[in-house]
């Protein structure tokens, strides 16, 4: 069974990733990596899709990595993973090979676009391995452009807050609900502000990949300083914010049970998420209150949805 | 003394491939269906469906994630096998380059079919073409035992320490995909695995002893690393022709980097690639019937380009015939033109050279074709010619 937590000092001191990377002050991605690497108990590998983990973990002739890692390219993590899970599997029926498990990372532009293909098709094979998303909402790595993760309104490098398109027209993609329609052991959302929360949940797919039940995803809400223009010291700020005014709700699908894990009763405004960020300052301004209104719309539909899947039995 | 646990049958080459992996012993497929390759992962997923082959079958969604889940199986120290053509090989392509950079023994039945468009299922040679700089050991089958007996040689080679590069088996769409051709095959993957044991993997995946696999390299490294990997293919033949030899012995029948049909005293001298090696010696026979000196040298080995033994053949030669199953576009020639090329131009006494481009998308070449080449080249500013094309 894997290490449940109550307190942050609970948690195991060993270390699988090291300092001395590049990536920049306040990056959200390396916490929760770090946290990921404790609570996903016995030997591992990491697979990771092209972006900025990859690239600022392993800048030759360094790694960061204490534990097998590899990559491939951009869009075909999970299929790497699934050809690597398969092996694990024969290799240890035929040769009596010892047997890991297998965790496939991507950010938002290699799991919501480029590597859709390859994640469904891992899911839907049924592939023992986790799949971590990390959400930081734009393709960081190139330099902030637009992804299906991209929230409505944000500015980013290919959809700028112009004078007459304010920032990205379209809502951010349901990357959970297609996870979910695989009807997947394990499904669900983490924020590093919750740590204890996101500790829980990867001890629970933790205890999947080692039963060998089936795929676990992850959608990791990633805050980006560089992308989201603000200061580094506001990481965790803007993660709890974001459950906080509902903008990234704190849920999990327990083979099809929907429960909403941090009950957000009386919402901060939204507005307090947005102006701490420069890529939704126009939103706060008076001519775009139309844009601000349909993003609040989109979250109390989102918050409200949530709320009536949470009363069903089961989704699957 | 070769082995005597063969069976005479009657295969396709699609059949053929299929049976080599599994007498190989495969550990891992991942393939995606596509015409004319589509048999090679239906009879693989028998093999393992009715547990006759303990393997994994990944019924992927793409050829991009075929051969990215091969990578992956072969990085973790597997055996693996997939298989395409045509367009799966292009939807593959990214992906070939990191398979010989991660130095991913992987083996590949490629069933030689034409790129788009027109849309086309029968016999190019584009797509192996496509794979000739992307560090791929390339074999070319001229029949469909030739097609069994790679794949299960191509392994060897491709897990050989001294060799740990990817390899592609060419057979031409139809011609030898579909068409059954009597062949010798082993009683089963117990008798081969005399001659090719279970994998022993150099540096797999292994939680007691971390690596980091595909880096991030740049100037001050990546040149470097493309170098040796340079010369690391550049350093296989000798590998690749122990272990023909060893084959060669293993299975009673001969393998060598070239084929060579009356060339020792030829005027004229046609180099190919594939199954329609056969037509032209069959045309040779009947030239030299008529006093003509024509050869042929075809060549079971495309990559390494083997231009030691290319070159002994051709130096002598009035003429060199380099006949392409693809054009080239925009190019000085066709792509098996340029090597020859390439490789007579140390000569001090160069033959001529003429390409010839035939049979694209599937268009069949007779003998009589071949004769019709010796009538075109008679005028002697034909550099390049397209054999039975209309208008």
């Amino acid at each position: 069974m894997a290490i449940k937590i109550r307190r942050l000092s609970d948690i195991p001191r060993e270390e699988y990733i090291v300092s001395g990377h590049a990536l920049c002050p306040g990056c959200g991605i390396t916490p929760m990596i770090r946290l990921m690497l404790k609570a996903i108990e016995g030997p591992k590998v990491v697979v990771n899709a092209t972006g900025c983990l990859e690239v600022c973990t392993t800048l030759y002739p360094h790694t960061s990595w204490k534990i097998p890692w590899v990559h491939n390219a951009f869009e075909n993590a999970a299929a790497t993973a699934a050809g690597i899970e398969a092996a694990v599997k024969v290799l240890s029926r035929k040769r009596g090979w010892k047997k890991y498990k297998v965790i496939a990372i991507g950010g938002d532009g290699g799991t919501y676009d480029i590597g859709l293909q390859a994640l469904s098709g891992a899911l839907e094979r049924w592939h023992n391995f986790m799949y971590i998303c990390y959400d930081n909402e734009a393709y960081m790595n190139t330099g902030i452009q637009r992804s299906g993760g991209t929230p409505m309104g944000a500015a980013t490098t290919t959809s700028p807050a112009g004078r007459v398109i304010p920032g990205k027209p379209q809502p951010k993609k349901d990357l959970v609900a297609i996870a979910a329609a695989h009807r997947i052991p394990y499904v669900a959302t983490i924020n590093i502000a919750y740590p204890t929360d996101m500790w829980n949940k990867f001890a629970k797919a933790s205890d999947i990949l080692e039963n060998e039940e089936g795929p676990v995803f992850m959608l990791y809400l990633t805050p980006c300083p560089t992308g989201w223009r603000m200061d580094s010291s506001m990481t965790i700020e803007a993660a709890r914010l974001a459950v906080q005014t509902r903008m990234f709700p704190l849920y999990e699908i327990d083979h099809g049970k929907l429960r909403i894990t941090v009950r957000v009763a009386k919402p901060k405004p939204l507005e307090e998420y947005l102006k701490i960020q420069g890529r939704f300052k126009h939103l706060l301004l008076p001519e775009n209150k139309e844009l601000l209104e349909s993003l609040k719309k989109w979250v109390e539909d989102n918050w409200r949805r949530l709320e009536r899947l949470s009363q069903l039995e089961s989704l699957y | 003394m070769s082995c005597e646990k063969q069976v005479r049958t009657g295969l396709t080459g699609d059949e053929a491939v299929a049976y080599a992996a599994f007498h190989a012993d495969v550990d891992v497929i991942a393939a995606y269906p596509i015409t004319p390759q589509t048999v090679m992962v239906e009879r693989l997923s028998e093999f393992v469906h009715n547990g006759e082959l303990d393997a994994e079958f990944v019924p992927v969604e793409s050829e991009h994630s075929a051969l990215s889940a091969s990578v992956g199986a072969s990085l973790a120290g597997a055996r693996v096998f997939t298989a395409t053509a045509s367009q799966g090989l292009a939807l593959m392509y990214e992906i070939l380059y990191i398979a010989s950079a991660l130095r991913t023994p992987i083996v590949m039945g490629l069933a030689n079919r034409a790129f788009s468009a027109p849309i086309n299922i029968h016999c190019s040679h584009d797509d192996a073409y496509a794979a000739r700089d992307a560090g791929w050991i390339q074999f070319f089958a001229e029949t469909v035992q030739e097609a069994y007996d790679l794949v299960i040689a191509g392994f060897k080679i491709a897990e050989d320490k001294n060799v740990l590069f990817p390899l592609i088996v060419n057979l031409d769409a139809f011609i030898l995909s579909h068409s059954i051709e009597p062949l010798y095959i082993y009683e089963g993957k117990e008798v081969v695995r005399e001659f090719l044991p279970p994998r022993e993997p150099v540096n797999p995946i292994d939680p007691d002893n971390p690596m980091t696999y595909g880096p991030l390299a740049l100037q001050n490294y990546y040149m470097e690393i493309k170098k040796q990997q340079y010369e690391a293919f550049k350093s296989i033949n000798p590998h690749i022709k122990k272990v023909l030899e060893e084959y060669s012995e293993f299975s009673g029948r001969r393998y060598d980097f070239i084929k060579k049909y009356h060339v020792d005293d030829a005027d004229i001298i046609f180099v190919i690639l594939g199954s329609a090696a056969g037509t032209v010696r069959e045309a040779v026979n009947r030239l030299r019937k008529e006093g003509v000196k024509v050869g042929v040298l075809s060549l079971t080995l495309y990559r390494p380009f083997p231009a030691n033994e290319v070159r002994e053949v051709l130096r002598n030669a009035n003429t060199v015939i380099v006949m392409d199953r693809s054009c080239s576009i925009g190019s000085p020639g066709a792509q098996l033109y340029l090597d020859v090329a390439t490789t007579l131009y140390s000569l001090p006494d160069r033959p001529r050279l003429v390409n010839i481009i035939y049979g694209l998308g599937g268009r069949d070449m007779f003998p009589d074709d071949i004769k019709k080449v010796l009538e075109v080249i008679k005028d002697p500013k034909v550099t390049e010619y397209w054999l039975g094309v209309r208008g």
